[in-house]
């Protein structure tokens, strides 16, 4: 940064910097995340201690809805903005005078709900001189793991959440290969849609997993492979051949047991997951494997996969179910990273729905 | 007293700071719809060419719109976050009220307007009490311009009606036919909201009563939002 072009923000931002960097206290650093129906902050210490971690959930907002409208999430996300940012700072004991860097969610996620998290963050940043991270969502979610275990690299995470299903590679902080993505519906998606047809409220998941372990896997559906070195998913085909095989039992009259539809759609979601993160463990020689996103909540899918890690002699990190859904500490976990780096983001920081994973801000 | 104050409720970006005695700096522009982008950098250019750092206000006063649902919570988040931040008061002002600020002394009514579509508009009503301060005359609201005008034509009794904003042109045709003779139109450089009238606006706010909680200032979007009445109106069937 040359000095004397650099605004006042700038000079303040860097003497921030170089204050905290010089000083023998912990890095702390503040987490917003609003990207959907949960408006999230936290405060995180070095990167691996929760200090805090405030969620204020919109979940019984939208139930009546049947799913997130992104306008009403909107407007919750102002009213809760700044009270849950003071609860997260009062919960950890500190004042922002100790804050080291703000992390911030820009995407991906639903842009209005995106934008009061950002703007709350670069005004906090410019008001107070303190350092601005820009935060990749789905990065959050694999840094939640570090909440709970140091990462060592080479690693995959398999991303499962509402609107996510990636299997990632990372061989060092702060990279993301993403190995292969859901061609269609994400694997959560797919979940509420099959919820819906079997008449459970939404949200749909932990209906079919609770669902699941009452019935007996003994309907056939699908697998969907795709070619065979690849990573990829496919979930809408399943999708169908469930909504089909409910429609053909009625058109005869005959009656399909919900508790078995829903072993054996998990059962075929869940086979297809866990072996394509088993290959590519192997096929990266992996020294683990992380769970990340709101699906992996699933019991089905955490019992699956322990199975087959414990079987192939892998090692398997899944976060508690607190950091599996939405939260503001996994973006601040994530962001301290790019403090480290010294990876700052401008007073321009936009909220992209759309956001890359492998895209440096 | 040192007021920061904006306002991104339309495609208008406007930014200025004030104190009780005069405005120290302000920044407009009208074409940027990005006001996410933009906002944060315009604050900080024109805080550094007025030689002033965020710690050296006292306090904030934002346009809480109505307007654009997106644009109105970018500057009230902003403002908010800002102001609770800095540990100083944040006064939501309207933009409507802003925009009407421009003709404060015109010897009739003065009615801004913003167009919401399928011919409504959001609007309220103004009357001047001389040159130092509006009194309102019909609340703001959304709604059919055609349903509107009748009932500002009752409230002028025969005075003139100035109608003002970048979408009265818009809508020209209809105020023409139903105002008639009373309809006068401002000069362009009136339609547009100021940042140095929220600054005034809010600092007038601060003299008459206490400083609202940070909290709880948010826009004013002046309807729920479409899920919402959705939902309401099965619930009442």
């Amino acid at each position: 940064m040359n000095e004397k072009n650099a605004t006042r923000y700038q000079q303040r931002i860097l003497a921030h910097y170089e204050q905290h960097q010089q000083s023998d206290r912990p890095t702390l650093i503040l987490g917003i995340e609003t990207s959907c129906d949960e408006t999230s902050a936290s405060v995180i210490k070095d990167g691996r201690v929760i200090l805090s971690n405030i969620i204020a959930s919109q979940a019984d907002i939208h139930k009546r809805f049947g799913g997130v409208v992104p306008e009403v999430a909107s407007r919750r996300h102002v009213e809760n903005i700044t009270l849950t940012i003071e609860e997260s700072l009062q919960e950890a004991g500190v004042t922002l005078d100790d804050i080291s860097a703000i992390a911030v969610t820009y995407g991906p996620g639903l842009v209005g709900a995106l934008l009061v998290g950002v703007a709350a963050a670069k005004a906090i940043s410019y008001a107070r001189g303190i350092p601005l991270i820009g935060v990749h969502h789905i990065a959050g979610h694999i840094y939640a793991n570090r909440l709970v275990t140091e990462m060592e690299f080479p690693l995959i995470s398999l991303v499962v959440s509402g609107g996510h299903t990636e299997l990632v590679y990372m061989d060092q902080h702060g990279s993301f290969e993403i190995l292969g993505e859901t061609r269609d519906d994400a694997a959560g998606e797919a979940y509420d849609k099959v919820a819906r047809a079997l008449s459970l409220p939404y949200p749909g998941g932990p209906h079919i997993d609770r669902l699941a372990h009452e019935g007996t896997p003994n309907v056939p559906l699908p697998r969907v492979w795709l070619e065979p070195d690849s990573y990829d998913f496919s979930f809408s085909g399943l999708k169908s051949a469930v909504l089909n095989t409910l429609h053909n039992a009625e058109q005869r009259g005959e009656r399909i047991e919900p508790a078995n539809l829903a072993a054996s759609f998990q059962a075929s979601v869940v086979e297809v997951l866990v072996e394509k993160t088993i290959r590519a463990a192997k096929a990266k020689q992996a020294r683990q494997i992380l769970l990340a996103g709101g699906v992996a909540a699933n019991k089905g899918l955490r019992e699956a996969l322990t199975a087959r890690c414990e079987q192939e002699g892998l090692t398997l990190i899944i976060p508690p179910l607190s950091l599996c859904t939405d939260n503001a500490a996994m973006i601040a976990a994530a962001g301290y990273i790019s403090y480290q780096q010294g990876r700052f983001a401008s007073l321009d920081l936009n909220g992209v729905p759309g956001l890359s994973l492998t895209e440096p801000f | 007293m040192r007021v920061l104050a904006f306002d991104t409720s339309s495609p208008v970006l406007t930014v200025a700071v004030a104190d009780e005695s005069r405005v120290l700096g302000e920044w407009t522009t009208n074409l940027n719809k990005n006001h996410s982008v933009t906002l944060m950098d315009g604050i900080s250019a024109l805080l550094d060419e007025i030689k002033t750092d965020p710690d050296q206000l006292t306090a904030i006063a934002v346009g809480q719109g109505p307007g654009s649902y997106t644009g109105v919570r970018i500057g009230v988040s902003t403002a908010k976050s800002m102001a609770w931040s800095l540990g100083i008061p944040v006064i939501g002002v309207s933009t409507l009220e802003t925009i009407a600020m421009n003709a404060i002394g015109f010897g009739g009514l003065i009615v801004p307007l913003f167009d919401a579509r399928r011919g409504q508009v959001y609007t309220g009503c103004w009357d001047s009490v001389e040159m130092t301060s509006l009194r309102s005359v019909l609340d703001e609201r959304i709604i059919l311009l055609r349903d509107w005008l009748p009932q500002v034509l009752e409230q002028a009794a025969g005075r003139p009606v100035l109608f003002l904003g970048d979408d009265v042109s818009l809508h020209r045709a209809v105020i023409e036919e139903m105002v008639g003779e009373q309809a006068r139109f401002a000069p362009s450089g009136l339609n547009h909201p100021r940042a140095a009238q929220i600054a005034w606006l809010g600092m007038q706010k601060l003299e008459q009563a206490d400083a609202p909680d940070t909290h709880a200032v948010n826009p004013e979007y002046l309807q729920v939002s479409e899920a919402e009445a959705k939902w309401l109106a099965n619930q009442q069937k």
